[in-house]
């Protein structure tokens, strides 16, 4: 499994670094799709945390930091260098002086710190507060107890000092698209919500409600002979099948396929030249209820992880669209653990544990699901049948997302099945599980673990960058331990693309999500006019 | 006329009302918040601060009969409200996507009327004949065929064999994307009406009045445009009617299928997103279209047939 992922991750650096390696072409038309739901929520990107919205917000909009994907973490984007001090805590940015929003005007350090307030608003509920908040005296603004963030600081037009809470690292945080810097003397207006201005690579030209975004370039983006194409279009394509019609019909550029799609795309001798696979940060898992008695007992909960073949059901219903997962961090963290090995299937031995734990008879439970083919309810089909032969019976509750993400926050369940975020920064990922992070953060199960606690906090106060994955793969593996949940699978996202489109990234983030400036398309396309 | 209008006019107010109430009384029950939708798909973490700042802000922490009041007293003032999600005015939200549903469903009826009706009408005239078989045959296809599939065959057939048509947007809104999901979408009408109209046309060839006129010499030609023209066009307005608002109401599968901008696509988004006052404003235009197209129909119904009184 491992072989097989570093020769898809060296496969797609190759892809990439052998895009770069030709000559870009200037001009035509980038055909992307926005490919999960059939709208935009709106066009302030500060009011959304959804993939969906990030998409079309990389062509418009820029944040402070931006997620690289070929090297795998977040780097600087609207500032050009920044020095940390001695404790960790205050970063000064040297912020780039040639970057121009797409009225014209160069950006300042008024326009960050302006930014920056504007998500504390304490009055509005912007989901990016949650990034702000590690900055000094945010919270006092979000409160309403003070109007200015004493944390960040304007040392001139082009020099801001960030004073932190906490010893971490701000790339993680201000490169989500929700921190986009936004212009102070536009982004009150009202009519910024129909015609957003950002710093991107793209000026925004139209929004057709449930269709398409278009943008056009920005000539005085800050990167030099960037962007390539001439305009990006965005259609708005929630369903699959018409995806894989508009994509073999080459009206649209890429196309984010699902497990079906996947397999016919790969046997397609075509089509299957131009499939860019990644694994992303996200774990599939069935959550457990400590309060549920049977899965208070730690033997229970691995005789769960033993008792179900995941190998055969990655194989089988997910078409190997999947990693198996071995624990929490997802094999594009840092932090992963190659050695670690997966629960091995073992009915026999999921028995012996459940006799131990005084459920020699089995037990029912009630598993909460949505319909999701890759993770919701034809999953918990395949398992039932799995689990009843270690005499573990599952009644199906049917949910929808919307739901299953208030019952997992509410502990309102016996187990869930889900798939959550699990990086990019593996601190932060691991932090759901510490004993002071609620269940209504991310904590669902309610885990708790004094060393687990004591390794992270100590990873979080290092200065020492091989101390802390050692600690954070030690946490990793207690978890593995514990088994709070069933781990099933790590998501490989697999994106189609058309034979003339460059320059594509192995965004682990989030694959559906492009820095479109690094895209050219070639004479060959459809739309290269 | 003028009064019966008011009248209907009148009535639609407590239709409404009630439509308003259930609505809200179903997303007072369903569990789910506009919040909790936010991490829906397990990647990103809304903290607990900003859910309950997002409750307060949308008066979602308010209690139920609280938001009933004074949703209300909005309705009271033709206000629909506030997107939680696009923090626009309702109304503008669903005006944007209005145009692009009645477009979608007026192409639709106007297919499913020019090939449904006049097919209905040859297939009665000769009964039992192959034109008849066939097109009873194709009736009934077309009002089991699921729209999602006949909508996938459409663009696989049109867009990706033939490369006559795009296979999905709304491009520049011009007749080539209208074209297919106008079809996908207009088939099902198509085929009651054929089966309405034959069914009508055959009911009045052997009526009292019909033979009447015919013993009495009348030609073939008049019997079929003074009699049964006239009487079959009201039966097959008032079906157009009823289909028109159930077009309207169909559309969803289709929008979202062709990525096509109008209400159906926006609704279900809303309903999925907790949306509450999208939902609310969009379904209380699509109760009242409903009602109005059938108003309508009712009113020309009357012009047509001078024997028909509403009272």
């Amino acid at each position: 499994m491992l072989k097989k992922f570093v020769i898809t991750t060296a496969l797609a650096l190759t892809m990439s670094a052998g895009a770069y390696a030709e000559t870009p072409r200037q001009g035509g038309t980038i055909r992307f799709t926005a490919p999960y739901g059939s709208s935009f929520a709106n066009l302030d990107i500060h009011t959304s945390n959804r993939a969906q919205d990030e998409i079309w917000a990389k062509a418009i909009h820029r944040a402070l930091y931006n997620w690289d994907a070929n090297a795998n973490k977040p780097v600087l984007e609207l500032a050009k260098e920044v020095t940390v001090s001695g404790d960790g805590l205050v970063h000064t940015f040297k912020l780039r002086d040639d970057a121009f929003f797409h009225h014209g005007r160069k950006m300042t350090a008024d326009d960050v710190i302006w930014t920056f307030t504007r998500l504390m608003d304490g009055a509005k509920a912007y989901p990016g507060a949650r990034y702000v908040r590690i900055i000094k005296g945010a919270i006092d603004v979000e409160k309403g107890q003070a109007k200015e963030i004493s944390g960040l600081k304007k040392i001139d037009d082009f020099t801001i000092e960030m004073t932190l809470t906490e010893k971490v690292d701000p790339g993680f945080n201000f490169y989500q698209a929700m921190t986009s810097i936004y212009p102070a003397d536009e982004a009150g207006k009202d009519s910024f919500n129909s015609k957003p201005i950002g710093l991107g690579p793209y000026k925004f030209v139209e929004y057709v409600p449930g269709s398409r975004l278009v943008a056009e370039r920005w000539e005085k983006f800050y990167k030099p002979g960037k962007p390539h194409a001439d305009r990006v279009t965005i259609s708005i394509m929630g369903e699959a099948s018409a995806r894989d019609v508009a994509f073999r019909n080459k009206e649209i550029d890429a196309s984010i396929l699902g497990p079906t799609q996947y397999v016919a795309y790969k046997a397609d001798p075509e089509l299957s030249k131009g499939i860019l696979e990644v694994p992303e940060v996200y774990t599939r898992i069935m959550g457990m209820n400590p309060n549920f008695k049977p899965f208070s007992d730690k033997r229970v909960r691995q005789a769960i992880n033993h008792a179900i073949d995941a190998d055969l059901i990655i194989k089988r219903l997910v078409k190997d669209k999947a990693y198996r997962a071995t624990s929490w961090l997802p094999i594009s963290s840092p932090a992963y653990d190659k050695d670690m090995k997966p629960y091995a299937y073992d009915p026999e031995k999921a028995k012996k544990l459940l006799a131990e734990a005084g459920y020699p008879e089995g037990f029912e439970f009630e598993w909460t699901a949505t319909s999701n083919e890759s993770w919701g309810i034809p999953i918990v089909e395949a398992v039932i049948p799995m689990l009843e032969k270690v005499g573990v019976k599952v009644r199906i509750k049917p949910v929808e997302g919307t739901v299953l993400s208030e019952v997992a926050r509410s502990g309102d369940y016996q187990a869930f099945i889900w798939s959550n975020t699990s990086g990019p920064d593996p601190l932060t990922s691991l932090k759901c599980f510490h004993s002071a992070t609620p269940q209504t953060a991310c904590n669902y199960t309610q885990f708790k673990n004094a060393e687990f606690d004591r390794l992270l906090d100590e990873a979080a106060a290092t200065d020492d960058a091989a101390k802390r994955i050692d600690n954070l793969k030690k946490a990793n593996a207690i978890l593995r331990e514990e088994a709070p949940m069933w781990w099933f699978n790590y998501n490989k996202a697999v994106m189609a693309y058309q034979p003339w489109i460059k320059g594509l990234q192995p965004n682990a983030t989030e694959l559906a999500i492009q820095n479109y400036e690094d895209i050219w398309v070639e004479a060959s396309s459809p739309a290269a006019k | 006329m003028l009064s019966f209008i008011v009248r209907r006019l009148l009535q639609t107010l407590p239709i409404i009302l009630a439509v308003a109430a259930l609505i809200f009384v179903m997303f007072s029950v369903i569990p789910g918040t506009f919040a909790s939708s936010m991490s829906d798909d397990g990647r990103s973490v809304l903290d607990a601060e900003v859910m309950t700042r997002m409750n307060k802000e949308f008066g979602l922490d308010d209690p139920v009969y609280v938001r009933f009041g004074k949703y209300i007293a909005q309705l009271a003032t033709f206000d629909l409200g506030t997107s939680f999600r696009t923090r626009q005015p309702v109304a503008d939200v669903i005006a944007e996507r209005l145009w692009p549903t009645a477009q979608l469903a007026i192409a639709s009826m106007l297919f499913a009327i020019a090939v449904g009706v006049p097919l209905g009408f040859i297939a009665a005239l000769r009964p039992g004949g192959w034109i008849d078989t066939l097109s009873m045959i194709g009736a009934v296809s077309g009002l089991s065929l699921p729209k999602f599939w006949l909508g996938l065959m459409l663009m696989y057939l049109f867009a990706l064999v033939l490369g006559w048509l795009p296979s999905f947007g709304y491009g520049d809104g011009s007749i080539r994307y209208l074209i297919l999901p106008a079809v996908a979408l207009g088939v099902a009408p198509l085929a009651l009406l054929a089966r309405t109209t034959r069914a009508a046309v055959l009911e009045i060839m052997n009526a009292d009045f019909v033979r009447t006129a015919r013993a009495k010499g009348m030609s073939e030609s008049k019997v079929v445009r003074w009699h049964l023209t006239r009487n079959t066009l009201v039966i097959v307005l008032t079906t157009i009617g009823l289909q028109f608002g159930t077009v309207i109401g169909q559309a969803v599968v289709v929008e979202k299928l062709f990525s096509w901008p109008g209400l159906g696509s926006l609704l279900v988004d809303s309903v999925t997103l907790r949306d509450i006052p999208v939902v609310q404003g969009s379904i209380l235009v699509i109760v009242l279209l409903f009602l109005l197209i059938n108003m309508l129909v009712d009113v020309l119904c009357a012009v047509i047939d001078p024997r028909i009184k509403y009272t």
